[in-house]
């Protein structure tokens, strides 16, 4: 494959050209996806709790334990589809099962692994909740592949 | 070492192998807190533990790429370093951010952190691996500016070889893809979008244009093979890897809200990313083969071999094993996506860098054939055991992700456990994991040992 026939200028050729046709397509590609998300992640849903709800997930690192569309650490349950395991379909039932899990935290059982308390207040509390049940009707092709993440 | 410059190199490879080892210490007790889950809480909570783990090992391979490219640019363009004193004041200011940084991480709670920095100007923290600090996140971005520039005047006035310009491309193609890390809207799906845009684009995209630079430069030294062979082959090397690893990011858009096309861009286009590996593997064996002369420091070679195999394993074959949609289903954010992750950063940038090591270190201690035969001996063992101790992390995460599987994901809504019920399953299985993690820091001291072996002797002039 390293024969004479194969010179340098066409490895070059094949570097440039490549990565640019592959980079092109990789942004109308995107271009294309840009259109289509506002369907799938129901953006006009993000209300102001939905967004301060994020800002709180990040300023807690909660990443950094937990999983959220499968992405993040693999230390504590992912919780996309967090709603869908507790919330038994009702959003003020999930609502009331958040804000006493968090009040409870750290739980008081020797080894296992303990979430912070972030003392967080039951308003912001609230807005996790509405990240997270926002989270869980992205249209994400069905995953993850059962309730339990 | 061919200009005094190239010896600003030294304190970044000094400090790059201080963090590596702080890297493997975190991640020990990260280990452990798998096993014994409140060790060291509320001290050292996992997240925090975690971060430090991996914002230590971003860290110190960035400071690895900028000891490589401070050595070996000077030495291709045939010229002295542009500014050696910028790079001097470069790495006192990114050694200081990034140890502040961490100790921010340890010393106050992240949410703490976040307001002392002000992070609700511009908001950026909390994502995965892109925890920083919005302030230390445009410190990183003005030193890499700095650091470009440097490298691009040092070209500009001298030779611009192949091995140049792809690496030069590749820190380009770094420093703008960091900028997506400054993008985060509320929108959680666009927001992990283009989060990939600097996580994929970088070690599956820029990266390889970077590794493939400092492979092909070590083996022109260590071999000397014809600058034109070895050119060719890394213009075909990292051409795979752009024509891959560029759409290849689709097989990180499956679940997270992009369109279903993806599901088939991402399988096919990822299930060709092993591609660029392989031809590493090939060439490097080849190169080696056809070898014109003997240099007496063997084991940059074997570091230069072992990093082609070991990045084709963790990058090509464990990304292969879970690349495609339908398993990629079951197997997202599992364990083997842990397996994966350890074993591809570990052949392909960890030991890159500390092939480049091996080789320019000596040197510029003035040991032109390498370290004695004793220093390498040590130097091999040392190659060895974390080799094969980070084999025997990447099997142990493997059967505990495929486990995890069965027990959490295949069976339907009833009779499938619960997280914690399956990860207590998993505990002997971490316990292998954490043994070879321990042997793992064992080959890393040996390592270091290495460096004070036979200070004294004369070079390895009786090798073969």
């Amino acid at each position: 494959m390293m024969a004479e026939h194969f010179n340098k200028g066409m490895a070059r050729n094949i570097y440039y050209g490549g990565g640019i046709f592959t980079f092109l397509l990789l942004l109308g590609l995107t271009f294309d996806t840009m259109l289509i998300l506002p369907e799938r992640d129901h953006r006009e849903n993000i209300t102001e709790s939905v967004a301060q709800g994020k800002e709180i997930w990040e300023s807690n690192n909660c990443v950094g334990c937990h999983s959220l569309m499968g992405e993040g650490a693999y230390f504590a349950p992912e919780l996309a589809n967090v709603y869908d395991r507790y919330g038994n379909g009702s959003e003020e039932t999930f609502k009331q099962y958040l804000q006493g899990w968090m009040a409870i935290q750290p739980l008081p059982i020797e080894g296992r692994r303990k979430m912070p308390q972030f003392n967080l207040t039951p308003e912001e509390v609230n807005n996790v909740a509405d990240f997270l049940i926002w989270t869980s009707r992205i249209n994400d092709n069905n995953w993850p592949p059962n309730k339990q993440g | 070492m061919k200009f005094e410059s190239q010896a600003v190199a030294k304190p970044y490879f000094i400090f790059a192998l201080i963090l590596f080892a702080g890297q493997i210490l975190f991640g020990l007790i990260m280990g452990l807190q798998y096993i014994v889950g409140d060790f060291m809480f509320p001290y050292l909570p996992f997240n925090v533990a975690r971060m430090v783990h991996t914002n230590l090992l971003i860290v110190w391979l960035l400071f690895g790429f900028m000891g490589a490219s401070y050595y070996l640019v000077p030495e291709e363009s045939d010229t002295e370093l542009y500014s050696p004193l910028l790079a001097k004041v470069l790495f006192w200011v990114f050694a200081g951010a990034g140890v502040a940084t961490i100790l921010g991480y340890l010393l106050v709670p992240y949410a703490k952190l976040a307001e002392l920095t002000y992070n609700h100007l511009w908001p950026t923290m909390g994502r995965e691996f892109l925890e920083q600090p919005t302030i230390t996140k445009i410190g990183i971005a003005i030193v890499v500016l700095g650091f470009i520039f440097n490298l691009g005047m040092t070209v500009l006035k001298g030779r611009k070889t192949v091995i140049n310009m792809v690496l030069i491309t590749g820190l380009i193609g770094l420093a703008v893809f960091w900028l997506f890390s400054f993008y985060n809207p509320s929108n959680l799906v666009l927001d992990k979008f283009f989060w990939w845009w600097v996580v994929h684009l970088w070690v599956e995209g820029v990266w390889e244009l970077i590794m493939g630079a400092i492979l092909a430069f070590t083996l022109i030294k260590v071999t000397g093979v014809d600058r034109e062979v070895i050119e060719k082959w890394l213009y075909v090397i990292i051409a795979m890897a752009l024509i891959t690893g560029l759409v290849g990011m689709g097989h990180h858009y499956f679940w997270i809200g992009p369109s279903e096309y993806w599901l088939w861009l991402g399988s096919i286009f990822s299930a060709l990313e092993p591609l660029p590996f392989f031809m590493m593997v090939l060439f490097a064996f080849r190169m080696v083969r056809q070898r014109r002369y003997e240099h007496h420091n063997k084991i940059a070679t074997t570091w230069a071999l072992g990093t082609s195999v070991m990045a084709f394993l963790g990058a090509g074959v464990w990304g292969f094993l879970h690349t495609l949609a339908p398993v990629n289903y079951f197997t997202h954010g599992s364990q083997i996506t842990a397996a994966h992750g350890h074993l591809a950063f570990f052949g392909a940038y960890v030991m890159i860098i500390l092939t480049i090591i091996s080789y320019s270190m000596p040197i510029m201690r003035g040991r032109l054939q390498g370290n004695s035969l004793n220093a390498q001996k040590v130097e091999s063992m040392g190659f060895w055991i974390m080799c094969i101790s980070m084999i025997v992390i990447t099997i142990a995460l493997t059967v505990a992700g495929a486990y995890q599987i069965a027990l959490q994901r295949l069976p339907g809504d009833a009779e499938a456990l619960g997280f914690m019920d399956t990860q207590a399953k998993i505990v002997p299985i971490y316990w292998v994991r954490l043994l070879a993690g321990a042997a793992f820091l064992v080959g890393l001291v040996v390592y270091f040992w290495s460096f004070f072996v036979g200070g004294e002797e004369p070079e390895a002039a009786t090798a073969s």
